[in-house]
């Protein structure tokens, strides 16, 4: 016994150093499966207050280019208003409801809802966006987010009462599925190889669909997460795989993930029970 | 100052630069400046290495946090600080030289030579465990060497810029009264 001790005690720093490294590998290999393990709601309050403090001032250097963003989503959005449109037939006037959904709300599915940045990385391996914007805020977890152009941002993983942490697109377990605009016969999924920011990789496209540089990839709808159409980015780069008889296709993103400021979380109404469906079509087949 | 204040001050503003200066600049995808672990570096002689140990695991902690990367910089930090004092043992010239001084510098340590050293050995040795890390999620050995070896220099270059601005005064001690 007081072998051990004296062992203890004379190796004390190199069994601290061990301990050490493990305890820092441990959180490295739980931390991306299991988003709670580690009080992970607790750091993020912090951070996410020290974030919003310097992302304050950050803003202010900003504005002008915001100022133009925001012009440029306004010219859009009027464009789609209904009153900017009139069929050319003077007895045959086309009329549309402009109330798509009853007063209880019952058939909207999808609500957009705007958050701010206050933290945003793309140089590390996985990276990660914070918004200021939580459950208190009625934000949920696996709501998808994208930026003021439409274009895929990335997926809300965790969520704390007033900031939420988004999965880029730029993390190694990011993964959605696209398909091309031009022809929807070319659906396949877009990851990140983990070099370039702004650059992902759409894999598993037959050669039977017709692709070719600068076509747009958009989000399929097949998923719960995003609506059907959501750009997200273009062909940059494309050539056949001989062996698989895929394409390998390089995409530029549409969202520009150096400067993101304002970003919308899309929530889906039906999500809970297509969930509730899934899972019980899942415990039956067991 | 008392050497506790500096301390403390040094590790807030060098993980607020971290994060809010140089994590926003974007060289290159190749490269990635560190600077923050500048603190192991400039840690006092006297301190013992357990503390170093507990210091250097709170200094990587706090920036995973920030970073939502938890355990990257964490074990990369633990790492330098555990091999720090076999390294000073090695280049330190004359005896008792760590004594007389309060933390390692180019003066303490008898030159910039040894000084640049020691700096970059630890910063190599820092990167090259956290790119190690990361690369064993991606698998992509060649390109987290050649990731390692430019970031090196880069932290290097701004270790030399921040030693140049913050001059550093260091007491000759002796015992001998």
């Amino acid at each position: 016994m007081r072998n051990i001790f004296l062992f203890i005690r004379r190796y004390f720093n190199f069994l601290l150093f061990l301990l050490l490294q493990a305890f820092s590998i441990y959180l490295i290999t739980h931390y991306n499966k299991y988003h709670h393990a580690v009080g992970s709601a607790m750091m993020n309050e912090v951070t996410g207050k020290i974030n919003n403090q310097y992302s304050e001032i950050n803003e202010f250097f900003l504005l002008k280019k915001k100022n133009k963003d925001l012009h440029l989503e306004n010219e859009r959005l009027r464009n789609q208003l209904r009153l900017n449109f009139e069929t050319p037939d003077t007895t045959n006037r086309l009329v549309i409801d402009s109330i798509p959904f009853d007063t209880l709300g019952n058939h909207r599915k999808w609500l957009y809802q705007n958050a701010r940045v206050v933290s945003n990385s793309v140089s590390a391996q996985n990276n990660f966006i914070v918004l200021a914007r939580g459950a208190a805020q009625e934000l949920m977890k696996d709501e998808g987010v994208v930026d003021t152009n439409n274009g895929v941002v990335g997926i809300v993983t965790d969520i704390s009462e007033n900031f939420a942490v988004v999965m880029s697109l730029l993390h190694k377990d990011s993964r959605i599925s696209g398909i091309l605009k031009n022809d929807p016969n070319g659906g396949g999924s877009i990851t990140w190889d983990g070099k370039e920011p702004n650059y992902l990789s759409f894999s598993n496209v037959r050669q039977s669909a017709k692709a070719k540089k600068g076509d747009t990839v958009i989000t399929s709808g097949i998923t719960p997460t995003f609506p059907y159409g959501m750009m997200i980015g273009t062909i940059d780069e494309i050539r056949a795989d001989k062996s698989t008889n895929n394409f390998i296709i390089k995409i530029k993103t549409t969202a520009n993930f150096y400067n993101l400021q304002y970003v919308y979380a899309i929530k889906n109404f039906q999500r809970e029970e297509i969930d509730r469906l899934v899972e019980k079509a899942k415990s039956r087949n067991l | 100052m008392s050497t506790l204040v500096k301390n403390i001050l040094r590790f807030v503003l060098l993980i607020l630069v971290q994060f809010y200066v140089l994590d926003k600049i974007h060289l290159h995808q190749m490269v990635t400046p560190y600077i923050y672990f500048l603190f192991i570096l400039w840690m006092p002689f006297s301190l013992n290495r357990t503390w170093q140990m507990a210091l250097a695991f709170l200094l990587g902690f706090t920036l995973d946090s920030f970073r939502h990367s938890p355990g990257f910089h964490a074990a990369a930090c633990v790492l330098i600080a555990y091999l720090r004092p076999f390294l000073i043992n090695l280049l330190i010239p004359q005896e008792g030289a760590d004594s007389n001084y309060d933390e390692p510098s180019a003066r303490s340590m008898g030159g910039v030579f040894p000084y640049m050293i020691y700096a970059g050995l630890l910063s190599l040795l820092h990167h090259g465990w956290l790119f190690f890390l990361e690369a064993m999620e991606f698998g992509n050995f060649w390109y987290f060497i050649i990731k390692t070896l430019l970031s090196t220099v880069i932290s290097l270059v701004l270790i030399l810029a921040a030693e140049l601005l913050f001059y550093r005064k260091q007491k000759f001690r002796t015992n001998t009264v």
